[in-house]
């Protein structure tokens, strides 16, 4: 790659498996300035004590093969590099691995669901999960996290030349939970990955969606919908990263915050190299604001380094219910309180519906009632 | 027996920084049951403010008068409490809301009308009959309320929820513009069906005389700077047919 073809945002630059190669974030740092390190448990420091505990369930489907790994297992890591301080902290400190493979050609039956259950947030637990999917595979991988922890943690996607891989990724935590996740997603020749992510519980949650391509073809869908209660904060940092022509990405995430100190972050990155010739890619995010007291950061960067693709957009939209929307719905009867609930519903229910696994889905209707009930 | 009395309404509008605007200056209508009263008038002579400030849009603020329905005082009433007490606005622009589907729409404000939740099956039966009579698409139950609608299926998913929810008086402002006249005489057969049983009244707010060849009014109502300037029967809506507003407007803009 030539200097000319270089994007000029060097975010995203840095990657390496040692925690020495990153400064101690400050906060000032672009990756870092809308999180509240404070907050973080010195995840990003390494003052965080390692003797937290998450414990892994799974209940995987027939064909899919699941096996819980040492640290020296040779297929770790190798789809993805950590970006940040405290990925690669997280890269260091897991003692054990969950790795998903289903093989060449098969399609898997029902979903594979990986619990992760946190214990007691007093001490900082640390997870890696592997999830490969040989050519020709598909499948539907659900990660729930419930419980108290102070977690950081690596997921990596490897979907191979004509799979399909289909997650969501539910992060509905106890009130006292910290999660700092980065989720990568590398996709073969004609790979398809859809992913949802659902984040509602926790005190603090940052995830980091990523994509990026080793062949053309590739096709990377993902949603994402969060529930943003007082004093939470709840980010999302995505990145699709278009490196070979011909591939597409779609990203549409939605959130609704209410009460004093709800905090959103969206951050959707997306750079079209010079290379990557024949890019289709749109990116959005909306947010609702139900109450007074609340904070949204929406910041979408597309940048494109070659004119030939076929389509490249973003947009970006917070604001409050629309006194237009209540207004109709009141005009036909319907008392405030349930006019209001509608349109969030709808406004939510739209990528809800999506979820093609429908005990999930329903879960997810289900807690989103209950954070409108609050 | 329903009656509409609207009673030397002013109502106000926020105008910049500054202050209010008074769009609607003594407006004086009673609409009773078994009749229909059209009201024309230039734009801008606050036609829709009316109907607007009945229905309750947070926008209008009344300042002075009065509105009651069957003697119940319609001002004091939020928006959904004067639906649940019969009146029904039959809008313009009809607002599109993501995500809300039409089926679930219209039996959300079925039950809330109603004060009960109709039976799924004859819920389906109704709507399948309402949705046929105005030649309404079944597919439309599960869109998005009002997205992607032309202006046309609009107005006749407005008379469709007027047949539904069968309310005492319907407003319909400007049911009649940007419609075809295939699509105006579906939805005057809604609007006639609706005041067939003599029980309910109609207000219907128009600026074209075109609609009256298919609902005919009973009383003609000329609307300008903000009041009714003349009254008649259904002779003034040939009238004005004949020689426009100019008159009308130079009254109200005297007053």
């Amino acid at each position: 790659m030539g200097l000319d073809s270089r994007p000029l945002s060097t975010l995203h630059e840095k990657a390496s498996y040692e925690v020495a190669d990153f400064e101690v974030p400050t906060g000032r740092e672009e990756e870092w300035r809308f999180t509240p390190l404070r907050r973080l448990r010195g995840l990003h420091n390494g003052t965080a004590e390692a003797d937290g505990k998450v414990i892994v369930e799974v209940e995987a489907a027939p064909e899919a093969a699941v096996e819980t790994v040492g640290r020296d297992d040779a297929r770790l890591g190798r789809a993805y590099e950590p970006a940040d301080r405290v990925s690669a902290q997280a890269w260091a400190s897991f003692s054990q691995a969950t790795v998903v493979t289903v093989p060449k050609e098969a399609v898997a039956s029902a979903p594979t669901v990986l619990r992760l259950r946190g214990e007691d947030a007093s001490a900082a637990a640390y997870g890696h999960t592997t999830v490969i999917l040989e050519p020709f595979a598909q499948a539907t991988v659900v990660l729930v996290h419930r419980g108290s922890a102070t977690y950081a943690d690596n997921v990596e996607f490897v979907v191979g030349d004509g799979a399909a891989l289909s997650v969501i990724s539910l992060q509905d935590w106890a009130d006292d939970a910290v999660h700092v996740s980065h989720q990568h997603a590398r996709l073969g020749r004609d790979a398809r990955f859809t992913s949802h992510n659902v984040t509602l519980g926790g005190d603090l949650v940052r995830v980091s969606p990523t994509v990026s391509y080793g062949a053309p073809g590739g096709d990377a869908t993902l949603y994402g919908v969060y529930f943003a209660d007082g004093g939470q904060h709840l980010e999302h940092r995505l990145l699709v990263d278009h490196t070979v022509p011909n591939c597409r990405s779609r990203v549409d995430y939605r959130g609704a915050l209410q009460d004093e100190g709800a905090h959103a972050v969206w951050i959707g990155d997306v750079i079209i190299r010079a290379e990557a010739e024949g890019t289709d890619t749109y990116e959005l995010n909306r947010n609702l604001v139900l109450t007074d007291g609340t904070r949204v950061d929406s910041v979408p960067n597309l940048e494109i380094l070659t004119g030939e693709v076929v389509g490249a957009g973003h947009a970006s939209a917070s604001g409050r219910l629309d006194d237009e929307h209540l207004f109709y719905l009141q005009a036909r009867g319907i008392p405030f309180d349930q006019a209001r609930r509608m349109v969030v519903r709808g406004f939510l229910g739209q990528l809800i519906e999506r979820i093609e696994v429908d005990e999930v889905r329903e879960k997810v209707r289900e807690a989103i009632e209950a954070e409108l009930d609050r | 027996m329903a009656t509409l009395e609207i009673r030397d309404l002013h109502v106000s509008v926020a105008d910049g920084a500054e202050g209010t605007k008074e769009i609607l200056r003594g407006v004086d209508l009673t609409v009773k049951a078994g009749e229909t009263h059209a009201i024309m008038g230039p734009n801008g002579s606050g036609k829709s403010t009316l109907a607007y400030a009945v229905a309750g849009h947070p926008k209008y603020e009344v300042t002075s008068g009065a509105v009651t329905l069957d003697g119940e005082d319609v001002l004091a009433m939020s928006v959904d409490e004067r639906a649940r007490a019969g009146l029904f606005l039959a809008m313009q622009y009809p607002v599109e809301v993501p995500g809300v589907s039409v089926s679930n729409f219209l039996r959300s404000a079925m039950t809330a009308v109603r004060g009960e939740a109709p039976k799924l099956r004859e819920f389906s039966k109704e709507l399948k009959t309402a949705m046929e009579n105005l030649a309404i698409d079944p597919a439309f139950a599960q869109r998005s309320l009002n997205e992607g609608f032309s202006g046309g299926e609009k107005k006749r998913h407005e008379i469709l929820q007027l047949e539904l929810l069968k309310p005492k008086v319907a407003v319909l402002d400007e049911t009649d513009s940007g419609l075809d006249v295939d699509a105006l005489k579906v939805v005057s057969e809604g609007v006639n069906r609706f005041g067939a049983s003599g029980e309910t009244g109609v207000l219907l707010i128009t600026h074209y005389t075109r609609i009256l060849r298919y609902v005919k009014p009973d009383f003609v109502h000329v609307f300008a700077g903000g009041r009714v300037v003349a009254d008649g029967g259904p002779e003034l809506a040939d009238e004005l047919e004949n020689e426009g507003y100019e008159k009308y407007a130079k009254a109200g803009a005297a007053l």
